[in-house]
């Protein structure tokens, strides 16, 4: 951590958003995380993110469970509403969260030990039920504050600071992400920003289960020759599908290009994605052959990157159950109890 | 392609520092100031004692280029400070070091060893003179200095009234000096060089001034000479005690720093209508913005755009001053003329009127035959490195070398010349001038704790407190500024960023992890693609838009990417080091000092 506040000086260039904030607007309390700790530099893409989407800090409703991630949510955003729930409940905390109020914006943040391990279940569940959300795993492949343990997100076969190698097979994220039917799945690295940013603004604009797994290298214990989840190591076997440029009907569009070298998607809300190809041509609307793709980036030992999958017409968790489209704490008593006429009608439906 | 930032080289930190590079005599600014928050008073007035001799005139007096050039003013916020950007008091802290030193200071002050036979003159009394014979004294030289007036200082002495700077300050600095030993003062006119140099010095050095004010050349000038007054002379005279008195109605006319003395001093001698009458508009005027302040706070109006026509008079009875009201008119290379606006002239009664519209070097008593070359503007050939003549035994410095310019750089160039003449006096080459010394060393104590406070504080800049307007017009004496107390120096020195306390990348430590990046307040780290400085500056994480101040540049890194720091905003705040997990930022002190005749043999 660091002994002294983050000045409140600034670069003279700072602009404001048109919600009327600085980018410095968006940060939080200074990280206690070790320094050079990967989850810093997420934070500060979410920062980014959340300054470039104009987004009022007071509309996020960040959610996290236990452990060095989970504790992240204090450094960013610090004007918005916060949930530092049981470990590995997070899931289920912000599932009602959202189904009470479905206006605020849902961040849940939390770690390879939160959501992999212990909160395996409630992980599946989650994306299963299409709760509106960014869910971002900051992943390390260690148990940080424990000292360095593997977690489950481990490569078989990496091995430890300690010099010994892991035997256990190591669960994908995303590729359960996909498969428990998340309709926004993409994997990034917190070295990587010009790539983590627009996913994560991508992912903010999502209406459905949006997840991201990021590369998070712990310094501290997992960052050493034979780590699958060092600088050094993702750096050179990152293998990115694609960029998203910019998401139109959001942004200026500022940049032309060639025919042939962008994809767009169309999400529901009919913001474009326009992604940029890097190499293969890859469909990331395509769930079978995204699945495939992923199983033949990980035998080929690539850390393979971008947005991974995309559902671009979701349905979420509220439009299953065919709730009110309000805000739950909006409805006032006649709403609420609509009187012995309505009681009546609904008993003569029953009859 | 920018190249590695090589910092070995000591003019890059140097530069950095802003303050200690725009000060003429290069003073270490940061590490005074840090010594008055401290409390050690007496080793913060040592450091300026060194490089500037004159802490506690020039804490009242300097002209202060390190203050347009403090970071301070590039970085403040005017919501967080509520009022405008502005720099650390620099000048007024170093008047605090002068004030609150310890009364035994005098021991610290160096004392001549034995003679080493060689003797040289110093002509004028002035600042620049004084720094000669400081540094070279100390080294065993004996040394002469010649002087019109009754006691050394020269203008220091002549021309800044006491109420600005108190007398007793004069005579202690001098004092410093002088107290050095094989220093000899000759109150004497020097009318040849001839007869200075047949005495058998072994070298001159030429610290006269700049001594004649310029004069007023329209009619009635001469009729009314009586009641007209060259502002340079008048105010010697007023600092002798020859003049204490001056009619109720003044007009000044000029512009500079010497008129604002000037109306000041005539509103403390019974002037009550004083006005000052300036040819150009109030912004170009050559007066120091707070030197203008202090005139008008005395009731003191600054009339512009108006040249003087004709000085009205009845029988050499003086009336007042007919004024032309000009605009002014630039043309296409930029250059301004004032031409006239065609508006009716403009008459100002007076009693007197003080004639402060520039002064101008003289030499009548250097010999056309003496060895001295001098260009078409009337000043002396010289190396402007070595501050020797075209007379190998003769050096110049202060006004009396490149025109009139302020004490701190007449300190500045008495250092130069007094190297010059040691190198040359030992047999060395004056042309290799010496590099400065730097001390670097690491701030760091602990895993978060540095050694330098490294919390920038949001405070405005503090105000000198005034003597009260009332009491401070009635005693040509009593002085204005009253100085920053204890806990008001220590609250302007705690707006210090800590400049000199410098960020140190090493390439090969870095992991690339982004720490300072998303850690630095001010947007200043960025890792990039390398390019071309101007399109570089474009694409940092914030623009790096000032090309006056340099991107420190970071290479040895894995991605082949390269480390890209705007000096131009850093505060110093450490940040960035505190965040780097392996080490690759660092927070060093660089002590640089520059390196005077006594240290001037250090060839290897």
């Amino acid at each position: 951590m660091t002994y002294i506040a983050k000045p409140r000086l600034h670069h003279p260039s700072l602009v404001k958003n048109k919600a009327g904030y600085t980018r410095r607007d968006y940060e939080g309390a200074v990280s206690t995380l070790c320094a050079g700790c990967g989850h810093d530099s997420i934070s500060a893409a979410i920062i980014q993110a959340c300054y470039e989407l104009d987004i009022l800090p007071h509309q996020v409703a960040k959610l996290s469970g236990i452990g060095c991630s989970s504790k992240a949510p204090t450094y960013f955003v610090g004007a918005s509403h916060g949930f530092n729930t049981v470990h590995g409940r997070m899931p289920s905390v912000m599932t009602g969260a959202n189904l009470a109020n479905r206006d605020l914006i849902y961040m849940g943040v939390s770690g390879d030990g939160d959501s992999a391990s212990i909160g395996l279940g409630q992980f599946a569940h989650v994306m299963r039920r299409g709760v509106n959300m960014t869910y971002i795993v900051m992943n390390n492949g260690v148990y940080g504050l424990t000292k360095g343990q593997f977690s489950a997100t481990a490569d078989k076969g990496s091995i430890s600071k300690k010099g010994v190698a892991n035997s256990d097979s190591s669960i994908d994220m995303v590729s359960l992400a996909i498969l428990m039917g998340a309709t926004f799945v993409g994997r990034s690295f917190s070295g990587d920003k010009h790539q983590l940013v627009p996913l994560i603004k991508a992912a903010m604009a999502h209406k459905g289960a949006a997840f991201l797994d990021v590369i998070s290298p712990c310094v501290a214990f997992n960052n050493h020759a034979g780590s699958t989840k060092s600088y050094d190591y993702v750096r050179e076997h990152n293998e990115a599908l694609n960029r998203i440029d910019f998401i139109e009907g959001r942004e200026e569009i500022t940049t032309s290009y060639d025919p042939g070298t962008t994809k767009t998607v169309q999400q529901h809300d009919g913001s474009i994605l326009r992604l940029r190809k890097l190499g293969e041509d890859y469909d990331p609307s395509d769930k079978v052959s995204a699945m495939k793709r992923i199983q033949e980036g990980m035998h080929a030992g690539e850390v393979v990157t971008g947005l991974l999958y995309v559902d671009p017409t979701p349905s979420d968790l509220h439009a299953n159950l065919n709730t009110v489209d309000v805000p739950l704490n909006t409805l006032d008593a006649p709403e609420l109890c609509p009187g012995t006429s309505a009681l009546d009608k609904i008993n003569a439906s029953l009859r | 392609m920018l190249k590695p930032t090589d910092i070995a080289n000591p003019d890059y930190f140097h530069k950095v520092v802003d303050c200690q590079w725009a000060c003429p005599a290069h003073t270490p600014v940061p590490e005074y100031i840090r010594l008055i928050a401290h409390g050690r008073y007496s080793d913060a007035y040592m450091i300026n004692w060194k490089s500037n001799v004159f802490p506690g005139i020039l804490g009242r007096t300097c002209d202060r280029p390190c203050e347009p050039a403090c970071r301070r003013s590039r970085v403040e916020d005017e919501n967080l400070v509520k009022g405008k950007k502005e720099p650390v008091a620099i000048c007024r802290l170093k008047r605090v070091a002068a004030d609150y030193k310890d009364d035994d200071i005098a021991a610290r002050m160096p004392k001549a060893p034995a003679k080493n036979g060689k003797r040289v003159a110093c002509i004028g009394g002035g600042p620049s003179s004084l720094t000669v014979a400081r540094d070279l004294a100390v080294l065993g030289y004996e040394i002469v200095i010649y002087d019109q007036d009754p006691k050394l200082g020269g203008f220091i002495r002549t021309q800044i009234p006491h109420f600005r700077l108190p007398e007793s300050v004069i005579d202690e600095e001098v004092g410093y000096i002088t107290g050095i030993g094989n220093v000899e003062f000759r109150h004497q006119r020097v009318d040849s060089l001839k007869a200075v140099l047949a005495e058998g010095y072994d070298a001159v050095f030429v610290g006269s001034g700049a001594p004649r004010g310029r004069d007023l050349d329209v009619p009635g000038r001469k009729e009314a000479a009586a009641n007209i007054h060259i502002g340079l002379d008048w105010l010697s005279s007023v600092s002798f005690g020859h003049i204490d008195k001056v009619g109720k109605r003044v007009i000044v006319l000029g512009g500079g720093n010497t008129a604002m003395d000037c109306c000041r001093t005539a509103r403390r001698l019974g002037g009550e209508d004083v006005k000052v009458i300036v040819r150009s508009g109030f912004d170009e005027m050559k007066a120091s913005p707070w030197e203008k302040e202090d005139a008008i706070g005395e009731d003191i109006p600054i009339l512009n755009m108006l040249v003087p026509k004709e000085v009205r008079h009845e029988g050499g009875k003086i009336q007042g001053v007919l004024f032309e009201k000009v605009v002014a008119k630039y043309d296409d290379k930029g250059r301004r003329s004032l031409v006239p606006s065609g508006e009716p002239d403009e008459f100002y009664e007076c009693d007197d009127v003080l004639v402060a519209i520039g002064q101008e070097n003289a030499f009548p008593w250097i010999e056309k035959d003496a060895g001295i070359e001098f260009d078409k503007w009337g000043l002396p050939q010289l190396n402007e490195k070595t501050f020797a003549s075209t007379h190998p035994k003769v050096f110049f410095g202060g006004d009396a070398a490149f025109g009139p310019k302020n004490i701190i750089w007449a300190a500045a160039h008495g250092h130069e010349a007094a190297t010059s003449i040691h190198k040359m006096l030992i047999g060395e080459n004056p042309e290799e001038r010496p590099a400065p010394g730097v001390n670097v060393a690491s701030q760091k104590m602990g895993i978060h704790e540095w050694s330098y406070d490294n919390a920038p504080t949001i405070d405005h800049r503090l105000k000198v407190p005034h003597r009260p307007k009332q009491e401070a017009l009635k005693d040509i004496m009593a002085e204005v500024e009253l100085g920053f107390d204890p806990q008001l120096a220590f609250k302007e020195a705690q707006r210090c960023l800590n400049c000199d306390v410098q960020t140190v990348f090493s390439g090969q430590l870095c992991i690339e992890c982004d720490a300072c990046v998303d850690i630095c307040p001010m947007d200043c780290i960025t890792f990039t693609e390398n390019g071309e400085e101007k399109e570089l500056r474009t694409r940092l994480t914030a623009p790096a838009m000032n090309p006056t101040q340099d991107l420190y540049v970071g290479a040895g890194l894995k991605t082949q990417r390269v480390m890209v720091k705007d000096e131009d905003v850093c505060l110093h705040c450490g940040l960035c080091a505190e965040r780097c997990p392996t080490g690759a930022w660092d927070m060093r002190k660089y002590y640089i000092e520059m390196t005077h005749a006594e240290q001037a043999c250090r060839k290897q």
